[in-house]
């Protein structure tokens, strides 16, 4: 079980309160992980990457383990630590203005 | 008992504000998607409990939301608004050719007869459809296929499909507007377009009379006489007797005849409504002063309309799709301003009061008349 953390607008949007656990078949990575939630968040398609190319939104980042994975590789496996439920995959969205 | 429903896009999110037929006291719900930037919200003629809204940030992109029950709860439907074939290229600012690229959806027009089906007009400029309640969107590539497409440019907004005109007489007749391209119209639902700016003139452009190119802010047509259509263009408010096949300004006597909205009066199709704004780099109401120009003429003779408007140091704007019209015996007229407020008159102009005065900027007003 992956667990994950949206901002707080996709929260609203998707209708959670809190962390979101979504279940993988196969290797934990960040396409594995956004194609279970927006399996299960309908909502959540085209907010996150677009929907036909899978490209990530420009002001959205992919944060885990105190890392920036944001433009690892969309099949790359996440760390040991996100596979296990033990750290949160965090969707993050840009912090911007002035 | 009858009454209205106004549906407003702000900034920060939607509001429905809903009164009884004297439209005094008003019901005010919302901030709904609060944060959002929501440019439109649109009820179906055919289901008055059926609405569509369009909210969007430069950060998760655009959502479409639908409500059932008149604007009480909301769902999101679908947001897959991808291009049909080969995408293109259309002028950049610079004169580049640069691909078409979905950014947001502009404006919501559900059809005159069914609540399931609803066209989105879009940045990049396209046109599209939902026929099952905004699930599932196509797009009719026609128009964006046309071959002056290559040559289309954005305005300073963007390259934005704004207006779309339905027309009950004619179902497979549709005029829309694009910014900075112009209006196009279709008498085969979409499968062919032409444009529709014979008689535009435009100093900001290389041919001032040229087919395509006109920025034109937005049109209006009153449905028992759908062959007469209004403009208010960048500069100059036009008019059309012929469907758009040609059109001739009718500015005359405006303090400034730039501005954005235009309505048409609900029982009187030779009645017109806009808001003067002093100039495109100044995007404020002339001396000051927010005026509402009424033509009972359909042009050409304009009176001012100020009873219960500022007449000092006001300096908001009106956005083009931020004036509506109800369908009460003695009209409402409403339009909303960049400065939060939404104003209301329940004869037809003659007098207006604040519905609302500090939401954030409004883009959309629109309304129902809920018999």
């Amino acid at each position: 079980m992956i667990r994950v953390v949206l901002p707080a607008h996709l929260r609203n949007l998707a209708r959670v309160g809190g962390e979101l656990k979504v279940e993988v078949t196969g290797p934990a990575t960040q396409a594995s992980v956004l194609d279970a939630l927006e399996a299960g968040y309908p909502m959540l398609r085209g907010t996150i990457r677009d929907q036909v190319t899978h490209k990530r939104r420009a002001f959205i980042r992919f944060y885990a383990c105190e890392q920036d994975l944001s433009n690892e590789p969309p099949d790359s496996p996440l760390p040991e630590a996100v596979a296990s439920g033990t750290e949160p995959f965090l969707v993050i969205g840009a912090i911007a203005g002035g | 008992m009858s009454g209205v429903r106004v549906l407003v896009g702000t900034h920060k999110g939607a509001f429905v504000m809903t009164s009884d037929a004297k439209r005094k006291q008003w019901d005010i719900s919302g901030p709904h998607f609060t944060g959002w930037d929501v440019y439109h919200v649109k009820g179906s003629p055919a289901d008055p409990n059926r609405l569509y809204a369009a909210q969007n940030t430069g950060w998760f992109g655009q959502v479409i939301q639908r409500s059932d029950d008149g604007g009480k709860s909301w769902n999101p439907v679908g947001n897959k608004f991808a291009y049909e074939g080969a995408t293109g290229t259309h002028l950049w600012y610079d004169g580049t050719p640069r691909p078409w690229e979905f950014k947001r959806v502009w404006h919501l027009e559900p059809s005159l007869t069914d609540p399931d089906l609803v066209y989105a007009g879009v940045e990049d400029a396209a046109l599209f459809r939902s026929t099952d309640g905004g699930q599932n969107w196509e797009e009719l590539p026609a128009l964006r296929q046309h071959e002056t497409g290559p040559s289309w440019a954005p305005g300073a907004g963007g390259m934005c499909l704004h207006t779309i005109l339905l027309d009950k007489k004619h179902p497979d007749r549709m005029f829309i507007a694009i910014s900075s391209a112009g209006v196009f119209k279709t008498e085969d639902g979409g499968k062919s377009w032409r444009p529709a700016n014979k008689g535009l003139h435009s100093e900001g452009i290389p041919d001032p009379n040229a087919e395509v190119g006109h920025c034109v802010h937005r049109i209006a047509m009153h449905p028992a006489r759908p062959d007469t259509l209004f403009m208010q263009k960048h500069w100059d408010v036009m008019r059309s007797d012929d469907a758009g096949d040609s059109w001739r300004e009718v500015s005359d006597n405006l303090p400034s005849d730039f501005g954005f909205p235009i309505d048409v009066h609900p029982h009187e199709p030779n009645t017109i409504y806009v808001v003067p704004i002093k100039s495109d780099s100044e995007h404020v109401p002339p001396d000051g002063k927010l005026r509402v120009y009424r033509s009972r003429t359909g042009g050409n003779d304009w009176e001012a309309l100020t009873n219960g408007l500022p007449q000092s140091d006001c300096y908001v704007n009106v956005l083009r799709d931020a004036m509506a019209v109800d369908t009460l015996e003695s009209p409402g007229i409403y339009f909303g301003t960049t400065g939060g407020q939404v104003y209301g008159s329940a004869d037809a102009g003659d007098s207006w009061a604040p519905i609302v005065r500090d939401l954030p900027a409004v883009y959309s007003v629109e309304v129902q008349t809920l018999r």
